[in-house]
């Protein structure tokens, strides 16, 4: 039981920084129609622009600081602007697949510019346990799911209690009518951007004491949050959020009660299940285009 | 006039060719990238700083050694080609990979060429295949892991253990061997778990381990994935004494688990902090070159490097079809080649016999805590 418990709070913790990233995924669909493959990409460059920081002096609540506001700029305002503008007029194929060159190009930079070999980053959050519900807990997975929550629930309460949140969601509903109603859209879109790097940033403050800092820890989360965004529903920030949950816990469970081999096997199942049962996501909105 | 040209030209072109078969070339197939990442940068490093020093004293036998160094990316397939690549160069001989996983695949290549592979990797099944041309740079599992065991049931009297282990050649091979004969012993392996090679989270392998509540916990994966898993033992604070093999305590390792690392033991063929002068001496030349500490794999690249000398210069000659024979029952002494760092003999089947130490990590150091001596 104690056993379960330490996988469920282990799975939510993980989970949760799957949530952050699939969260950026939907953010960035919903509001311009891009899929991002570099996404994974997106959670590792920040913790190696933090670690430049610490290289050249800073403390690592400045270089937290440094790495989150660049990371705005690099994979927020410069992403939106250099990439999605220029390849969005060609379609969504396209750009998805500027994307994947854009992933391979972080890949590469990262490891010429810093090293192929892992990295330790340091923790925000110590290490050791608390005692809950008489079971030992870690510190740290209590940290990065407390952290991840605070974000979810700053984000939700951004765009449903807030005007500018508002003016986000009627921009991305109907981009058309959103206009005539005086929204700035673009402006809009391009602070959907902003946020997702922010989210990334955060998630990679979070994920990389436990992964380790190294140019290729992005593919694994990548894909994660991507499953759990399509699991959860592809246009719904809450079903991203729930999706990042379950891929974290089921992940941890399948580990420990199906096979460690499989355990990669076992998201995808699901995720192949959920598309034939219940195409839009679990809490997704079903969708029509025409063609 | 034309005639003096041309003679002038076929002598400078004589001299460049004369120059050039000065030099014995050797191949370097290595792990640069990818997962084995830390193992290759090291083994490159220690064969490069091992040729300067050689280069800069004469060489061996009067010529320059030259070495070209490829990337397997760690992956066993772009390691083939890289080996075949590098033999259709014809090299006086092979160096490397380091993973037991890509010296499976290449060794055929080698011993179909005829040239001496010397390599890194300690899968048990390596030199048991009966191949002419392989040998070692450090202990084979089959040497190492009666060791570990006897370590386990003896010094740290566990009668229970988990087994944890990477689901490859290397990981295979240890647990076999380390299974096999804690049994022997009467140790009970619990918790038998196989992880997977770049594996990222731990937490659900570390709960298999606190479920199983062993005696002692036996962790035989690669540098990364062991920071991983010592990380996330002390995140779900497992206190069972953590033992292994190089790749647990290495100065990586300590690098990247800090704290989590401290009290964590493994048998060590090859360490920099060995109480060696030779060893301690090699270790601040590497470290001065290269601003880090290595680990086992930057004394690996070096020795096989010095391997190359003391063969040739036994040989008196450099021949690469005779050197994997004379290679072969060979004691070179660190009294006679200080390079080979402490005295070693390479058995009929490319192993290693030498003296080897049992360490743990105190506040994020090597200490070695017995020497266990050459068993001949």
């Amino acid at each position: 039981m104690s056993n379960l418990f330490d996988l469920l709070v282990a799975g939510l913790a993980t989970g949760a920084i799957y949530a952050l990233v699939a969260v950026g995924f939907t953010l960035l669909w919903q509001t311009s129609q891009t899929i991002n493959f570099a996404q994974g990409e997106f959670v590792m460059l920040p913790a190696f622009l933090m670690l430049a920081a610490m290289h050249v002096g800073a403390p690592f609540w400045l270089a937290i600081i440094l790495g989150i506001l660049l990371s705005m700029i690099l994979l927020g305002l410069a992403f939106k602007m250099l990439l999605v503008d220029p390849m969005m007029r060609h379609g969504v194929l396209p750009l998805a697949i500027a994307t994947m060159a854009l992933a391979i190009g972080i890949k590469e930079a990262v490891k010429q510019f810093f090293s192929a070999e892992a990295s330790p980053f340091p923790s925000i959050v110590p290490t050791g346990d608390i005692s809950i519900l008489g079971y030992a807990v870690s510190l740290q997975s209590i940290g990065v799911l407390v952290v991840a929550i605070l974000a979810v629930v700053g984000l939700t309460t951004l765009l449903s209690r807030t005007s500018l949140g508002h003016q986000m969601q009627a921009a991305a509903q109907n981009p058309t009518v959103a206009r005539i109603i005086g929204v700035p859209v673009e402006r809009m879109i391009l602070l959907t951007f902003v946020i997702n790097a922010f989210l990334v940033a955060l998630a990679s403050l979070l994920i990389t004491p436990i992964y380790l800092a190294k140019f290729s820890s992005g593919e694994v989360l990548g894909q994660a949050a991507f499953i759990a965004a399509i699991v959860g529903g592809f246009n719904q920030v809450r079903g991203a959020i729930a999706g990042g949950l379950l891929i974290g816990v089921l992940d941890n469970l399948a580990a420990a009660y199906v096979s460690t081999q499989y355990r990669a096997a076992v998201p995808m199942i699901f995720l192949i299940v959920v598309i034939l049962f219940r195409p839009q996501g679990l809490l997704g909105r079903a969708e029509e285009r025409t063609v | 006039m034309k005639s003096t040209l041309l003679v002038g030209a076929l002598l400078a072109v004589a001299t460049t060719t004369s120059a050039f078969a000065q030099s014995i070339k050797l191949a370097d197939v290595a792990e640069l990238s990818g997962g084995g990442a830390t193992v290759g940068t090291n083994w490159k490093n220690g064969i490069d700083l091992a040729i300067e020093e050689i280069n800069a004293k004469g060489g061996v036998l009067g010529r320059k050694l030259e070495v070209t160094h490829a990337d397997s990316q760690s992956n066993p397939g772009v390691a083939r080609a890289q080996v075949q690549k590098a033999l259709d160069a014809e090299p006086y001989v092979l160096l490397g990979p380091g993973y037991s996983g890509s010296v499976k695949v290449t060794a055929p290549l080698a011993a179909e060429a005829g040239i001496a592979q010397i390599m890194g990797g300690e899968a048990a099944e390596l030199t048991q295949a009966g191949n002419k041309f392989l040998f070692r740079t450090s202990f084979g599992q089959q040497s190492s892991m009666p060791k570990v065991a006897r370590y386990i049931n003896g010094e740290l009297k566990a009668k229970t253990v988990a087994v944890v282990w990477v689901n490859n050649d290397f990981g295979r091979g240890g647990r076999d061997v380390v299974s096999k004969e804690l049994e022997r012993l009467g140790s009970k392996v619990v918790a038998d778990l196989s992880t997977e090679a770049g594996q990222a989270d731990f937490a659900a392998d570390v709960g298999k381990i606190k479920a199983a509540n062993p005696d002692a916990v036996f962790i035989y994966l690669n540098e990364e994935e062991s920071a991983r898993i010592l990380k996330e033992l002390k995140r779900q604070g497992v206190t069972a004494p953590l033992m292994g093999e190089t790749t647990l305590i290495g100065q990586k390792v300590i690098e990247l688990a800090g704290d989590a690392a401290n009290g964590a033991r493994g048998h060590v063929g090859l360490t920099t902090d060995a109480p060696v002068d030779l060893i301690k001496a090699f270790r601040e030349k590497f470290s001065k070159k290269y601003n880090y500490v290595p680990d086992h794999n930057g004394l690996k690249g070096y020795l096989a490097v010095y391997m190359v000398k003391a063969t040739t210069e036994k040989m008196g000659k450099v021949d690469p079809k005779k050197f994997a024979d004379t290679l072969h029952g060979l004691t070179i002494k660190a009294s006679e080649e200080p390079g080979i760092l402490m005295d070693v003999t390479v058995s009929d089947t490319g192993d290693l016999d030498r003296q080897s130490f049992l360490v743990e990590v105190v506040e994020g150091k090597q200490v070695v805590k017995q020497v266990l001596p050459k068993l001949n």
